[in-house]
């Protein structure tokens, strides 16, 4: 049982808005691991992402999360499998009539019967973990972007999940943040020995904390490898999306005055 | 599950098909708003229940003050109008005391529910459509979905029980305002005595009025918070999508209200 992928992708079609969003995609998530999927906007990285939690349904094929079939699960499996996940929204997703606090602190409410002592000590230690501890009594509207998704993330992981996803964590975020969330990831995956996949269209961040990447372009997953292997890919698309980021061979990351200072090297 | 797979259909072939797609679109929405009703008021049980008493209360607050203003206006200006205007016809005969009833059994029977059910649908519902749609294109509610967290009796339920509290109440308070307002207009414009007036409206009104008239008002209060949930769970495309949320809720709501005023009219006094 332990050595079950904790998700699998078989042969996975969806449509959407009549067009085909994913075509065939198939792979598998390890335990324990952080998997990247990367790939430019519109690609299908965040309906692949959705697949996992049952947010839709493939058209073909199957998703399977650990030894059951996620895509045809209802009601109360689906809310047992849903509970080994923590989900991290690319818009952060808090409710906005709640304080931090309170947003952080729903989970707890609504799913356990912990006295409200109980439930503080574990969001205060949870929001200390994240270093949120002043934003506890402010409204997600009061937050920057980047505080957002951090107390995203301590919703998503309070209940303890086995699995987090992460939709673009990074995006919109100014480098120096995207790093902050970069090293949140990795910390709390080996905190806790967490499974992690983690969507993003930020090469940096993937090359980063990726264990594996996986490059999904027009709906297909067009290589999985890991980082130093990614890297050196002679696929076209692969060598595309490293060099519009600046990303050489060597995994040297030039800027883009780098770049353009240096003669052809 | 309130959220759906998102919709796709090809370009209508001819305006038979485009008009068939829509009574079908029409049906099945109806539906889905009908189902999340009864799954609501199956919640309701957990109205008071610790978990759920402060959002229900914070309902009830902002459904009952939030058009009071509104409501007022609108209820002295109704009961006004109908005095001025069966007051001058009924004048001809010399029956103008007889106003007081007329204006009286209108309120109570008829035009305060549809009032009061008119302007919370615009006021109210079209917040609660507003509020959902932006919580379902910013993914909230799927957040709420992934944790297991029911969105219906999490965000549904409360606002039905404040709806269908709070529509009563203040179907009262127009009727109430209604009846005072063609008074006033009887008084200045008709000349007729303000005690004559009240003996004459409360002469006539049956209990059995009053309680169709309140139960209207529930009844009218559980489709305002139906329309708008369903509408506002649909919502897709961002902040376009808010926006056609809300002009549909307003204008379903007003439509199935008439057409469920009139059979309930129909079933009690036909
Ligand atoms: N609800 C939807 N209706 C229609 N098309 C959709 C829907 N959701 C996603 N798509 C389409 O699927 C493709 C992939 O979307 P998505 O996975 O969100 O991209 P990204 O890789 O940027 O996260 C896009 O081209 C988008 O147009
Ligand atoms: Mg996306």
């Amino acid at each position: 049982m332990n050595d079950l992928p904790a998700i699998r992708f078989e042969r996975v079609v969806k449509y959407l808005g009549g067009r085909r969003v994913l075509d065939r995609v198939d792979f598998e998530v390890h335990r324990g691991e952080i998997f990247v999927i990367v790939g430019s906007s519109g690609s299908g990285k965040s309906v692949t992402l959705r697949h996992m939690v049952r947010l839709l349904t493939p058209d073909e094929g199957e998703v399977w999360v650990g030894d059951e079939c996620v895509s045809r699960a209802r009601g109360a499996q689906l809310a047992r499998i849903r509970d080994r996940f923590g989900v991290l929204f690319q818009g952060a997703a808090l409710l906005q009539w709640m304080t931090v606090y309170d947003n952080v602190a729903l989970p707890l409410r609504e799913k356990t019967s912990l006295t409200e002592e109980d439930i503080e000590q574990r969001v205060m230690g949870q929001l200390r973990l994240l270093g949120l501890e002043d934003a506890v009594d402010k409204y997600p509207a009061d937050l920057s972007g980047g505080m957002q998704k951090r107390v995203a993330l301590a919703r998503a992981v309070i209940l303890n999940p086995a699995i987090i996803l992460y939709d673009e964590p990074t995006s919109g975020l100014d480098p120096v943040t995207s790093r902050r969330i970069d090293d949140l990831i990795l910390s709390m995956s080996r905190r806790y020995g967490l499974t992690s996949v983690v969507v993003t269209h930020d090469l940096h961040s993937a090359l980063a904390i990726g264990d594996r990447i996986a490059l999904i372009h027009q709906g297909r997953i067009l290589e999985i490898n890991t980082p130093a292997q990614f890297l050196r890919s002679e696929n076209e698309v692969v060598r595309a999306f490293l060099d519009a980021q600046y990303i050489t061979r060597r995994g040297a990351w030039e800027t883009e005055v780098d770049s353009e200072t240096r003669p052809n090297s | 599950m309130v959220l759906h797979e998102p919709d796709h259909f090809e370009p209508p072939l001819n305006f038979f098909a485009a008009l068939g797609r829509r009574i079908l679109l029409a049906c099945r929405n109806t539906g889905r708003g009908t189902v999340i009703l009864l799954q609501a008021i199956w919640a309701l049980r957990f109205m008071l229940s610790r978990r759920n008493r402060r959002e229900v209360l914070m309902q009830l607050f902002v459904t009952g003050i939030k058009s009071l203003g509104v409501l007022t206006v609108v209820a002295m200006f109704t009961g006004m109008i109908l005095a001025l205007q069966t007051g001058l016809e009924l004048r001809r005969y010399g029956q103008e005391v007889n106003i007081g009833t007329l204006v009286c059994t209108s309120m109570v029977r008829e035009m305060g529910p549809f009032m009061t059910a008119l302007v919370i649908a615009a006021s109210v519902g079209s917040a609660i459509a507003a509020q959902l749609a932006t919580m379902t294109v910013s993914e909230e509610i799927a957040a709420l979905e992934v944790m297991s967290i029911d969105p219906v009796r999490f965000l549904v339920m409360p606002r039905l029980a404040a709806l269908l509290i709070m529509m009563p109440m203040l179907t009262v308070y127009t009727n109430i305002l209604g009846v005072v307002g063609g008074a006033i207009v009887g008084w200045t414009q008709l000349d007729v005595p303000m005690s004559a007036y009240f003996d004459n409206a409360i002469q006539y009104v049956r209990n059995k009025d009053l309680y169709v008239g309140l139960f209207k008002a529930a009844v009218f209060g559980a489709i305002i918070a139906g329309v708008a949930c369903q509408q506002g769970f649909q919502a897709t495309e961002g902040a376009v999508g808010v926006g056609i949320a809300t002009r549909r809720s307003v204008v379903i709501s007003f439509l199935t209200i008439l057409a469920v005023g009139y059979m309930i009219t129909r079933l009690f006094y036909a």
